[in-house]
């Protein structure tokens, strides 16, 4: 039987989980926010690795025929699009029975209890089919894995539309309803979600063939399926039943990251996240002898040797500004979305001097220097370019870039600060310092701990040899 | 948290305490005795002359950390803020400030007396300089003495600059030690009193020496701050720290006869499964807490900085009897602070190798600057000749708000796991 490993890292922000096999290749995926229940969060992001994990496995069974038919690739990709709008609608139902008790129980008022209960209702029915549609058509899933997120900024847009006098109630709500219907962890039927998922794809193809003005701008594939999915599907049924059953045997695993003395792990199962996000770094990136690290509230400057080992690291101290989250407090300081921010400071056309290495401060900084007349943008790119040279102070301190750089942690996926960092890191150690950022930059210490499980099997480490069956 | 059980004690920190129950009950009597108080400094003090004068020191510093240990330096620094101590100060400053303004209570209750005599016997940290302006503000009865202390910047002591110290020493210091005992200077009496300090000296650097078995029965650094209190401080040059340390090397010995490991307030630590060298004083206000981290880690520290701040006899320094005042002067300039950072380097580079140590960690004190200037260099200069792995964390000396535990347990964990698997690796690379 293939024997599967599982890293899990709890970071302040997020919570990220990565099973590899036994080649160390990366076979599944999770990632939610982290919640106040932190053993929820990781059962959650584990939960869809281990999905993620099924889907790998059923594009790997069936790679020749993918690559004969680009048919099948698309199928499969719009099930699993389909299939995480599934688990989606279960977790949004669920969220909308808590909005509904919420008011039953937090309005005394009879009058004004009906009042919110009717506009609570209307904005259900109102993003229901808007998230379903941006799921099913707009591949939602693979922007946005948060269901947070993606809920808030649609309840948002429906509040809005709303009388000013209903924001303050309307919020009040949501505030008191998101965290109990985050923190609960569903647990799904991978088959029968994935037959669910079937019927729903089949109508959207259908609902294609039918609909001839919305077929403009389909690819081929698409034209493809509109008219043969019935046969697709039938030559893919044996396969998707095939890994539905699939038995993910868990050999081992190792939890790291901030919120790791609280995972439900054997003691040994636990590494520091600077290993693990060097060791992760180090597996995609062989010659890094240098990883910067920037995580929701702390950064990380590492230097490891060619075995993936630190060898000396340091850590912002005292602060965390620079880190994740005070990306994080501008977005909010300036109302718009997290993934907006590094697209934004891109447009910059100077780069306006941020003082402040309070993430507070800078807050302040911010509104002083709009009400200055500088533009957005370069307020922005300003603010970016602060946070890389904190990191920059940091990887002096380490000791320094050598050849090869990798820029790892949730950080890495906003382009500006990725822009900031090439420039800088040029800067300061010359041109010829190979700078990697990989597309799984937020699962490298996930990967990393992953590694060390697989490893550690053979070193004297770990007691838990225990393998545990993940349904 | 649940209280901590109560902390295993050795013998000889039963004796030592007794030796400081004495000590601060002859201070409180002070007075009455007819006894002159000198405060003064850890680094090159000059305690055998002190004590030639027949007068009684008083460490700031000492109480500093007494205080820091006892959990109060929290409030006494508040104190010192409120009179205008920016947040940057020396915490230790601070602390002494406000415990004198709380009325000076020593850490066995009994009343500090008010210094005769201000001694400022080391300059190179320019704090003390200004600790005892203050302290002047405070005690403007007090005759002031300064002994400026030439920093050893070419990394070795000139002859000019002993005889420069000489000359302060006999113009400076002995007529001020004379006028406020109204005793004349005793030059056998000093003699005397050297010859002891050579004894304990030797015994001490015997202690120090056992961390090099396998496994060390001592830890150099959190019990090494226990043991070397007496001569640092106000023992040095009595016949009391003669037998103190004689009895220290005794049970030392015989625990690394016995293959035992160090004993901590847990108890005898299980396993030392890393020796470490530390640079940089110890926090003092979660010391027990910090300690911990390294016990359930089975991390052994072989050797440490900290404890040569009061003079490197493990380097071969001892006092000259024959030539008192000279052998003085080279034992004011050459404590572990007077050194150039290319001497630290090659002092620690030298424990490193000599100790078989797995790792160097530097505990960067905020407040000390003595310390902590240039130990990120230190830290480089260490990790490329030697290849041990480096750690770095960051904490106070008493005050408690900059004492992080979850920072520094966080960094603590990732630096020995860092260890951990690199024995593996290397252990698997060897076999």
């Amino acid at each position: 039987m293939n024997k599967y490993y599982l890293g899990v890292d709890l970071g302040s922000t997020t919570s990220k989980a990565v099973i590899i096999n036994e080649q160390d290749e990366i076979i599944g995926r999770g990632i939610t926010n982290t919640r106040a229940n932190y053993s929820v969060a990781a059962d959650i992001a584990r939960d869809e690795a281990t999905y993620n994990a099924r889907f790998f496995v059923l594009k790997k069974n069936l790679e020749s025929e993918i690559k004969a038919k680009p048919e099948y690739r698309k199928y499969i990709s719009d099930l699993e699009s389909v299939f995480q709008y599934e688990q989606f609608r279960v977790k949004l139902d669920k969220l909308g029975d808590e909005l509904l008790k919420t008011c039953n129980t937090f309005f005394k008022d009879d009058n004004q209890r009906n009042e919110i209960l009717t506009h609570l209702r209307n904005i259900r029915k109102a993003f229901k089919p808007k998230i379903k549609h941006d799921y099913l058509y707009n591949d939602l899933g693979s922007k946005n894995q948060f269901f947070r997120d993606i809920v808030s900024e649609k309840y948002n847009e429906e509040v809005n539309k709303l009388d000013m006098a209903l924001f303050e109630p309307l919020m009040t709500v949501w505030d008191k309803s998101i965290s109990p219907a985050e923190n609960e962890r569903i647990k799904f039927d991978f088959k029968e979600l994935i037959h669910k998922a079937i019927e729903e794809l089949h109508l959207k193809y259908k609902n294609l063939s039918e609909n001839t003005d919305a077929n403009a701008n389909l690819d081929a594939e698409l034209i493809m399926l509109k008219k043969d999915f019935q046969q697709v599907s039938e030559s893919l049924m044996k396969h998707i039943d095939e890994i539905a059953d699939l038995e993910f045997n868990i050999e081992n695993m190792t939890g790291t990251g901030y919120g790791r003395a609280l995972l439900p792990f054997p003691q040994d199962c636990i590494r520091s996240e600077i290993l693990c996000h060097a060791f992760g770094a180090h597996a995609v990136f062989p010659n890094t002898r240098t990883v910067l690290d920037i995580g929701g509230q702390d950064t990380k400057a590492i230097q490891v040797d060619k075995h993936g080992l630190v060898t000396s690291f340091q850590m912002n101290d005292r602060c965390a500004a620079g880190c994740g989250r005070y990306l994080g407090y501008i977005a909010d300081e300036m109302s718009i979305s997290l993934n907006e921010l590094g697209p934004m400071a891109m447009e910059a056309k100077k780069d306006v001097t941020i003082c402040s290495t309070c993430t507070v401060f800078a807050g302040a900084e911010l509104r002083e220097l709009t009400n200055l007349g500088e533009k957005r943008e370069d307020i922005l790119g300003g603010l970016h370019k602060a946070i890389i040279m904190r990191a920059m102070s940091l990887i002096a301190r380490s000791g320094g870039v050598f050849n090869e750089f990798t820029f790892t942690g949730g950080v890495a996926r906003n382009p500006a600060v990725i822009k900031y960092l090439t420039e800088l890191v040029k800067e300061n150690y010359g041109d010829n310092i190979t700078i990697n950022i990989h597309t799984d930059s937020i699962f490298m210490g996930a990967l990393g701990g992953a590694m060390f499980a697989r490893r550690n099997i053979k070193a004297d480490l770990p007691s838990a040899k225990k393998g545990s069956v993940v349904a | 948290m649940a209280t901590p059980k109560d902390a295993i004690k050795e013998k000889s920190m039963i004796i030592q305490k007794e030796m400081l129950t004495k000590q601060f009950q002859e201070l409180s009597k002070a007075k009455e005795l007819g006894k002159k108080v000198v405060y003064t400094f850890v680094p090159g003090n000059l305690i055998e002359l002190i004590l030639a004068f027949d007068m009684l020191p008083v460490y700031p510093e000492i109480n500093a950390l007494q205080s820091g240990m006892r959990k109060k330096s929290g409030g006494f620094i508040k104190d010192a803020e409120k009179m205008g101590h920016s947040e940057d100060v020396c915490t230790y400053v601070k602390c002494d400030i406000g415990m004198m303004l709380n009325g000076n209570i020593g850490p066995t209750g009994d009343k500090i007396p008010e210094p005769d005599l201000l001694l400022l016997s080391y300059t190179g940290c320019f704090t003390f300089l200004k600790w005892f302006e203050n302290l002047n503000r405070l005690y403007p009865n007090a005759e002031i003495a300064m002994l400026h202390t030439p920093y050893q910047e070419a990394g070795k002591m000139t002859k000019e600059q002993v005889d420069y110290m000489v000359k302060q020493l006999k113009e400076e210091v002995i007529p001020k030690m004379e006028k406020v005992s109204g005793n004349k200077y005793d030059p056998e009496k000093l003699k005397k009193l050297l010859r002891n300090s050579v004894q304990s000296e030797d015994y001490w650097v015997k202690i120090l020496q056992t961390a090099k078995n396998k496994p060390s029965p001592i830890d150099a650094y959190f019990a090494g701050v226990y043991y070397m209190g007496p001569i640092n401080t106000s023992f040095r040059g009595t016949e009391e720290c003669v037998q103190y340390y004689k009895e220290l090397y005794d049970e030392v010995t015989e625990r690394a006869q016995q293959k035992l490991l160090p004993v901590t307030p847990e108890g005898i630590i299980p396993e030392e499964k890393f020796r470490l060298v530390v640079e940089g004083p110890p926090n003092w206000t979660n010391f027990r807490e910090f300690w911990k981290i390294f016990y359930d880690m089975g991390a052994v520290i072989v050797a440490s900085t900290y404890t040569k701040v009061g003079g490197l006899f493990d380097m071969g320094y001892r006092q000259n009897p024959e030539q008192p005042l000279e052998s003085i002067a080279e034992y004011c300039m050459g404590c572990y602070t007077n050194m150039n950072l290319p001497q630290r380097v090659d002092l620690i580079e030298k424990y490193i190798k000599e100790y078989k140590a797995d790792g160097f960690l530097i505990n960067s004190i905020k407040s000390c600057n003595s310390f902590s200037a240039g130990q990120l260099m230190i830290m480089r200069e260490i990790e490329q000749r030697t290849g041990v792995p480096v750690g770095f964390i960051e904490s106070d000396l008493v005050d408690p708000r900059y004492f992080s535990y979850a920072n520094i347990k966080n960094r603590l964990e990732s630096y020995f796991q860092m260890l951990e698997q690199r024995k593996i690796i290397l252990q698997q690379e060897t076999v």
